[in-house]
């Protein structure tokens, strides 16, 4: 059955007359700006979006066409509190996770002490060209986007943790920068968390990962090219930190070094912040058909002669076989009390959770264990017979690529659709930096799934994106941060020729 | 900078360049053919401006005639012409989106703004009008394009890989021009000072904007060997052969630093012709001849650059 609207905890309506304190003070702008003018901003938005080229590319459509992702007008608002809690949890998952992977590729010690299964091992996603490898700082996830979603007031769940390539942080970056555009008056209102600062702060993460002894490191993009779906957001990365975007053709590897192809000749390239899969990295070491990457790429970063970001391999941590594990790795790395939870997730490798699964797949929600971007998944309650029926062979053949998940009441947030404002469900993306330290700028992805009653929110099926706001409060690091930030320098400058 | 990066920008300037160019001509064509008897036919009308293309054979295999029609469509909006407004434009988006990051966000949202409101133009017949609008509309966004480099670029290497693409096009352009033009009117000499003569001579100096400029210096009548002056020697004439080099040679001077380059021989001996050559010995050694010789020596340097800076390899 299909809950009707009110039932699910909402961001803003506390009931049918009140909203949540934090938004009082945003209803009651609301309250005073006709819906029309709003659709005006909103159809502003899209111009610039445009104009800007703030595109993505859809795979599988004829035209490839450049598509908007939509964007609402009406923001996501979290407390100073809320986030405080939201961001201690995300920390603590990354940190057990980079030590989950540093020694799941070294001692292997969660699986000698039984609390992770040895199984692991055999996970597609693990490398064992990595095993033995040592990487500066120990870290393996150097950008981790945390998947959360909201049921009630109190409780977050995390849904899962992206440590692989994950995308989406320049659409918090655009959204915030449009919101400031259309909406200024709000901002002298509400005291936000700024979150500009988040290219450098990634810089600095990625400038402190590099092989020791460099004094001053060459850090790239390294993208698929112009014609990736997320092609936007690494261009427009690599241009907020001033490092060039480069590509497979880009790169090769001479003397156990890899340099990029100057006008002025071979530059050394110490950092690659690379944004391709593992799988089409190496064409001598994983799919030899890939003309997206470097050949003897793999053999030069094991041998610490550049280091990337993410590391190879991340993708047996962020596997949904493994994220049942997160909270047990917690305790076990760090010796704390998950300050997040997980989902609770039926293994469909295991004969009794099979069983229930598959008696009660019109509630539940089935995903693929190494499934990403929404594809490959099952929406119970939403589905039709035809596809349950589908699912249920898909999922008999092999059970073991598939986990399953009570449907969760996400919550909703307003949001400014064709018939006026209504409540679509919402799930939240914070990005969490690590390098020298493990951090996170004050704000996150906010993704909106537009359909009705749709629980679906990637941009792939439709889904839309939202400004998070995060409101000043006891955030008194901030301020701090934002002045190391401004204090760090490049210390490559050029003179000009004149 | 990554060889690559600077390809690209090499050729999205190289491609709005030509796009302005090929405007300039349809549009110079156009208003030759509302003066009457400004030709014996159609096809005398419109055939240079295919020549000035340089595409004749390929326009041959697609179309049967000469008509205003199909020349127009071809040099504007045909996609399989590789030359046309059309294909320029989209090569020039498509170079640009490549390496939207080397550029300043006010170039990149330019061109891609460009781009998209070239979309208002492609279902539009010409023959029925808007052609002058439309070429107004190619040359002002260039025009912008370079403003906008101009006025917000870094003065580093990406913006000399701009202005680079941007001469070498346009010397192109405007030698092809002048010879073409030069060789059809020749025949008709005795008889300069005749009103037909005066619009074609004054319709190749308005098609590089010189028009004006050709009144200020001479103040006096349009005669060709005074145009062909204007645009192969004069310094101070923007869309001359000598203005494009007096840009070229100090961008791969600056480009080459102290590495010897063939391109870099070969900019400085054209721009030495173009410096201290004398029009009565281009005139007497045959202005075809010189023009045919620039033509091959600046295509000479643009595959020289290309090896040097655009394609660069492992060594």
């Amino acid at each position: 059955m299909q809950k009707s609207a009110s039932q699910f905890f909402d961001e803003m309506q506390l009931n049918a007359t009140d909203v949540r304190g934090i938004y009082s003070a945003y209803n009651k702008w609301l309250q005073n700006v006709p819906h029309q003018q709003l659709s005006t901003k909103r159809a502003e938005a899209e111009v610039l979006f445009r104009r800007v080229g703030i595109t993505f590319n859809v795979y599988g459509e004829e035209d490839g066409a450049e598509r908007l992702i939509p964007f609402d007008v009406i923001p996501r608002l979290i407390s100073a509190k809320e986030w405080s809690h939201l961001s201690a949890g995300a920390i603590q998952r990354v940190r057990a996770l980079n030590m989950f992977l540093h020694d799941i590729y070294h001692k292997q010690e969660i699986i000698h002490a039984g609390i992770v299964p040895a199984s692991i091992l055999a996970n597609s996603q693990y490398r064992p060209e990595m095993f033995g490898v040592d990487l500066p700082n120990q870290i393996y996830a150097h950008i981790a986007g945390i998947d959360l979603v909201r049921t009630s007031e109190s409780q977050f769940y995390v849904l899962e943790d992206n440590l692989r390539t994950p995308s989406g942080v320049s659409y918090m970056l655009e959204d915030r920068k449009m919101m400031m555009r259309l909406f200024p008056e709000l901002f002298r209102r509400y005291s936000i968390a700024p979150v500009e600062h988040y290219p450098q702060v990634l810089l600095n993460n990625l400038r402190a990962v590099a092989q020791p002894g460099i004094q001053d490191p060459t850090v790239v993009l390294l993208s698929p090219g112009a014609y990736n779906s997320a092609y936007f957001e690494h261009a427009f990365i690599a241009q907020q930190m001033g490092i060039e975007l480069v590509e497979g053709q880009d790169l090769f590897v001479r003397n156990n070094a890899v340099y990029m192809r100057t006008t002025q000749g071979p530059q050394r390239v110490d950092v690659i912040y690379r944004r391709i899969d593992d799988d089409y990295l190496d064409p001598l070491a994983f799919n030899a058909n890939s003309m997206l990457g470097v050949p003897g790429l793999l053999s030069v970063y094991r041998n610490g002669g550049v280091t990337l970001a993410n590391a190879v391999g991340t993708g047996v941590a962020d596997d949904k076989a493994t994220y049942i594990h997160v909270p047990a790795m917690i305790k076990f790395y760090l010796d704390e009390t998950p300050i997040l939870e997980n989902v609770p997730t039926y293994e469909l490798s295991k004969e009794e959770d099979l069983q229930y699964t598959l008696a009660h797949l019109d509630e539940l929600v089935v995903k693929e264990v190494q499934g990403s971007g929404g594809y490959g998944m099952l929406v119970g309650p939403a589905a039709s017979k035809n596809e349950l029926e589908e699912f249920r062979l898909r999922i008999i053949s092999s059970p073991s690529s598939y986990i399953a998940q009570p449907t969760l009441a996400l919550s909703t947030c307003p949001t400014l659709v064709e018939k006026g404002i209504a409540p679509r469900h919402v799930d939240l993306r914070p990005f969490v930096l690590s390098g020298k330290t493990v951090t996170l700028v004050p704000g996150a992805l906010c993704r909106v799934a537009l359909k009705e009653g749709s629980l679906v929110v990637n941009s792939s099926q439709g889904g839309g994106t939202k400004d998070t706001w995060v409101l000043e409060g006891e955030l008194e690091n901030l301020t701090q941060q934002l002045t190391k930030v401004k204090q760090t320098k490049t210390s490559k400058v050029e003179e000009p020729v004149c | 900078m990554l060889s690559r990066t600077a390809d690209h920008l090499y050729w999205m300037a190289r491609s709005i360049e030509r796009a302005e160019n090929m405007a300039r001509v349809l549009d110079v064509t156009y208003n030759m053919s509302l003066v009457p008897n400004a030709a014996e036919s159609e096809a005398a009308l419109w055939l240079p401006a295919l020549e000035i293309s340089g595409n004749v054979e390929a326009y041959e295999r697609e179309y049967e005639e000469y008509s205003a029609a199909d020349v127009i469509h071809y040099l504007a909006m045909d996609m399989n012409n590789p030359s046309s407004i059309y294909s320029a434009l989209r090569s020039a988006r498509e170079n640009a989106h490549a390496v939207r990051v080397a550029m300043t966000s006010e170039t990149w949202e330019n061109i891609n703004a460009l781009w998209l409101e070239f979309g208002q133009f492609t279902e539009q017949d010409f023959t029925k009008g808007g052609l002058r609008e439309f070429c107004d509309w190619v040359k002002a966004r260039s025009h912008l394009f370079r403003g906008v480099c101009f006025g917000t670029m870094l003065r580093d290497d990406a913006f000399n890989f701009v202005r680079l693409g941007t001469f070498i096009e346009r010397a192109d352009n405007t030698a092809r021009l002048l010879d073409v033009k030069y060789h059809l009117l020749l025949p008709t000499q005795e008889e300069v000072g005749g009103a037909v003569d005066y619009y074609e001579w004054s319709a190749v100096l308005r098609s590089v904007s010189a028009f004006q400029a050709y009144q200020k210096i001479f103040s006096d009548t349009i005669v060709p060997w005074r145009v062909a002056e204007l645009l192969v020697l004069r310094c101070d004439m923007p869309r001359s052969l000598h203005a494009c080099f007096d840009e070229i040679t100090p961008i791969l001077e600056q480009l080459s630093g102290v590495r010897s380059s063939e391109s870099r021989r070969l900019a400085g001996e054209l721009h030495a012709k173009l410096h201290y050559g004398k029009m009565n010995d281009i005139f007497q050694n045959g202005l075809h001849e010189f023009l045919s010789d620039f033509i091959e020596s600046n295509n000479l340097l643009g595959t020289e650059i290309q090896r040097t800076f655009l394609n660069a390899a492992v060594n």
